[in-house]
């Protein structure tokens, strides 16, 4: 089945598209997802300390509604992956330096 | 007049801040309570130029509603203002403003703060501030734990 992944933030800048459309077993569950693409990003700089710890502050919207790791994704879901939203006390990632 | 309740916006220009105070004031009120988000010029010492704001447009209004409406139905205010802007803002331009109308000023107050903290908390906007020796992407406090997720096979 075909889903539609959103990336915003600093997710956006990490994976570099803002938005794809993937090819996934019927039957995943976001949190088999979240796995997929984590394991997909082989770019050194995803794998250092701090991007670790992005993957693990993620939020998840199915179809514009958040969703746990066991929610069931369906064929043409809009999946948006959401880096914690701009409460703004510390940083991730510096950039442009 | 308007009908409905809740002036729920997500805006690509300047908030005209007072314009919106003014248009939310009925009669029945005895409190207009306003929040009005404006962009610092340092954030630990370190000079801002500027912020660039993004939303996930369309779950974030939808958010916004959805809070307004709590915010009604928890308070018993009357009416709430939300605007958010978004792109690139400069030190001291208003990025988000609440306005709360209602009878008394304790649920005006109460219902403001609580809408605003709950914005950060869970409407996805997301702001990349730049300084004069960089930027990054602000990361805000962790989602609250009935929205976060975690990799599957991952200790939580």
């Amino acid at each position: 089945m075909r889903v539609r992944l959103l990336y915003f933030g600093v997710l956006k800048e990490l994976i570099g598209v803002s938005e794809e459309t993937v090819e996934l077993p019927e039957g995943t569950m976001v949190g088999e997802l979240l796995h997929i693409l984590r394991g997909r990003t082989s770019n050194p700089s995803m794998s250092n300390g701090t991007d670790e710890g992005l993957w693990r502050s993620l939020a998840v919207a199915v179809n514009r509604a958040y969703g746990s790791s066991e929610v069931v994704l369906h064929q043409d879901d809009e999946v948006a992956l959401l880096p914690p939203v701009s409460g703004g006390y510390y940083a991730y990632s510096e950039c442009g330096e | 007049m308007r009908s409905e309740i809740g002036r729920i916006e997500i805006v690509d220009t300047a908030i005209a801040v007072e314009a919106i105070v003014a248009e939310l004031k009925a009669g029945a009120d005895g409190a207009v309570c306003v929040f009005d988000g404006i962009v610092r010029d340092n954030t630990r010492g370190r000079r801002t130029l500027y912020l660039d704001y993004e939303a996930y447009r369309e779950m974030a209004l939808e958010q916004m509603r959805g809070l307004t409406a709590e915010a009604v139905a928890r308070f018993g205010v009357r009416d709430v203002a939300m605007v958010h802007r978004l792109g690139r803002l400069m030190v001291g331009e208003t990025s988000v403003l609440i306005v709360v109308a209602s009878a008394h000023r304790a649920a005006a107050f109460d219902a403001c703060r609580w809408l605003i903290d709950s914005l950060k908390k869970t409407v996805p906007i997301w702001k990349k501030e730049t300084f004069a020796d960089g930027s990054v992407w602000a990361a805000g406090e962790p989602f609250p734990e009935q929205i976060a997720v975690h990799p599957r096979g991952e200790a939580e």
